[in-house]
């Protein structure tokens, strides 16, 4: 047996050590298109911070891991694969024969058409190449405009305002993190973000970017000329762009494996092809409060279905997939906030709040009935995980619904109340 | 054998010498906010509960890790937040359906229990034997382990 996956990131790695586990001899190939050994986009920001060095971006640190568990790596791209004779051919010209193959390429960030997106003192934040650059071009004092304050936009923020670059963050949104936040908790987090010197613009567009060049009688300060939509102009030494990812698929257009916004899996992880699995940001999986199928692109949720598809190669399907509870955390210069599941609430559901604007601590809870299905928060670091256990666990909450309704950061109590007295009962 | 720790609610009195403890062994200060373990008061029912990581199997801290930070103590069975390759991001704090990973922000790194190494400080500081060490098939644990892993994906996963 040989299973061979696609894709070096968490998802790959950790889906290749639990198929070792289950499986003590076939052979595992991962292969992945970087040249470096299996590593972390999310430490990318630490590294920037100054905290890691590169190697400590690395999944694995120890000397020899993968060899040790017989597990092979290459570094080459997919460049073909012809599902009716299980084979793939790599960018290296290699050949590999597949009996279980599982499809782990991640998500790539999106280039929004812009004009001058390409000069070469725009980059993304994705890859320890990207972080290279970044750290040559954003020294002390330099001017950087960050394009996008989502999820990884912010993540990325942190990161620069620590190497005290003069930053300017332009959102189109009305808000920071829109997809994660409420307008209350975005704005919060904007006068945070903005009370720590950042610039921040939100509804705001980047109509173009421009070389800045040098004249014979004088030299350029800053290299880019960036343009907003509302007239603005700011100088410009780098320009980030965080507008987005989307899923790697591309690769299998005309192989017949089906996706959308990205490869299409049913409950055991597996693609429209039996023999061939897709987990991670590149797979559409169900998510729990939906019931929907979506690319949530989140560390858990790869975590998740790296251990379930190894479950489901190895032992013909035997887990069900119920669904990844979608959620967050991101550390905006030490304002730590979290969503998680139905954050924005579900029709005819309740809803709490509780604000306390100058200390900028916020937490409001989502209800369907008596049972907790959303919730996001700003400023509050202890015991946020019960939050996804009171969803994930859906347990009715009986007069702790009440509860919280009163005093939203009553989760932990009403947690051990619920869940925890279930478990104990559940004992006799 | 494996032990573990068995927290008996009943027992428990709320004196906090638990969390005392747990904050000097593992802080070294007398804090109860810099405890891994935690005492919560119902008072509406005058009652006291413990509540720390149960070093659960699923180790949903560990797989969500994104660089390895947390790892087994084959010693022990406790899962280790090593400070040293911890970078900060806190996804394990909110993928623990426990809530018992924390974020310090003083340090810039998670915290959880760690037994203390195979001797927690809880336990001896405790005087109502609230919570004690004990061979792991003893607590019942395991059952209340099993039966939270139902809300788990993985629950099934394992033989």
């Amino acid at each position: 047996m040989h299973y061979v996956i696609i894709g070096a990131g968490p998802t790959g790695v950790l889906a290749a050590e639990h198929l070792r586990k289950l499986d003590k001899h076939s052979d595992i190939t991962i292969v992945g298109d970087e040249p470096e050994p299996p590593y972390s986009r999310m430490a990318i920001p630490y590294h920037l911070i100054g905290n890691i060095g590169e190697e400590g971006t690395y999944l694995r640190k120890d000397e020899g891991h993968f060899e040790k568990l017989n597990i092979n790596v290459r570094q080459a791209l997919l460049s073909r694969l012809e599902r009716d004779t299980k084979t793939l051919t790599l960018s290296n010209g290699e050949t590999l024969s597949y009996d279980k193959l599982l499809l782990a390429t991640g998500s790539h960030p999106i280039q929004p058409p812009i004009p001058g997106i390409d000069l070469p003192q725009v980059s993304t934040c994705w890859t320890l190449e990207d972080a290279r650059k970044i750290r040559d071009l954003a020294g002390e004092h330099a001017k950087v405009v960050l394009m996008g304050a989502g999820f990884i936009g912010s993540i990325v923020l942190e990161a620069l305002a620590l190497r005290r670059v003069d930053l300017t963050v332009v959102e189109m949104g009305d808000r920071m993190v829109p997809r994660m936040m409420n307008q209350t908790a975005g704005n919060l987090l904007s006068a945070w973000a903005r009370s720590k010197g950042v610039t921040v613009h939100t509804s705001t567009k980047i109509e173009s970017i421009r070389a800045n060049k040098s004249r014979w009688w004088r030299r350029a300060k800053h290299p880019l000329k960036v343009h907003l939509d509302q007239g603005e102009e700011l100088d410009a030494d780098l320009l980030i762009s965080a507008a987005g990812v989307r899923s790697n698929f591309d690769f299998l257009e005309g192989t017949g494996i089906e996706t959308e916004q990205g490869i299409l899996v049913n409950d055991h992880l597996q693609t429209n092809d039996p023999c061939i699995y897709a987990a991670g940001d590149v797979a559409q999986g169900r998510d729990f409060s939906t019931g929907e199928y979506t690319v949530q692109a989140i560390q858990p949720t790869a975590a998740e279905h790296a251990k379930i598809a190894a479950n489901n190669m190895v032992r013909d399907n035997s887990v069900t997939h119920r669904g990844s509870v979608n959620m967050n955390v991101l550390d905006t210069l030490g304002l730590i906030s979290t969503s998680f599941g139905l954050w924005m609430g579900v029709d005819g559901g309740d809803s709490c709040e509780l604000l306390d604007e100058a200390d900028y601590r916020y937490i409001q809870l989502q209800f369907d009935g008596d049972v907790l299905v959303g919730a996001s928060s700003l400023g509050m670091t202890q015991h946020m995980g019960v939050i996804r256990g009171l969803i994930q666990s859906a347990v009715p909450l009986g007069k702790w619904k009440a509860r919280l309704m009163d005093d939203p950061t009553r989760v932990m109590e009403a947690y051990l109340a619920t869940v925890q007295a279930q478990a104990v009962a559940a004992k006799v | 054998m494996l032990k573990s720790l068995h927290i008996d609610p009943g027992k428990c009195t709320g004196c906090l010498q638990c969390e005392l403890a747990c904050s000097y062994e593992n802080e070294k200060v007398f804090n109860p906010a810099k405890s891994r373990i935690k005492v919560f008061n119902f008072h509406d029912e005058g009652r006291f509960v413990p509540y720390t990581c149960t070093q659960c199997d699923e180790a949903w801290c560990m797989h969500a890790c994104p660089v390895d930070a947390i790892k087994l103590n084959l010693a022990n069975g406790s899962k280790d937040v090593h400070e040293d390759i911890c970078v900060g991001c806190k996804v394990c704090t909110i993928a623990c359906p426990f809530g018992t990973v924390n974020y310090n922000a003083d340090t810039g790194k998670v915290v959880k229990c760690d037994l203390c190494g195979g001797d927690p400080k809880c336990a001896s500081a405790c005087p109502t034997d609230a919570i004690t060490y004990v061979d792991a098939e003893m607590t019942g644990y395991d059952r209340m382990r099993a039966w939270a892993a139902k809300t788990d994906n993985n629950a099934n996963a394992q033989a």
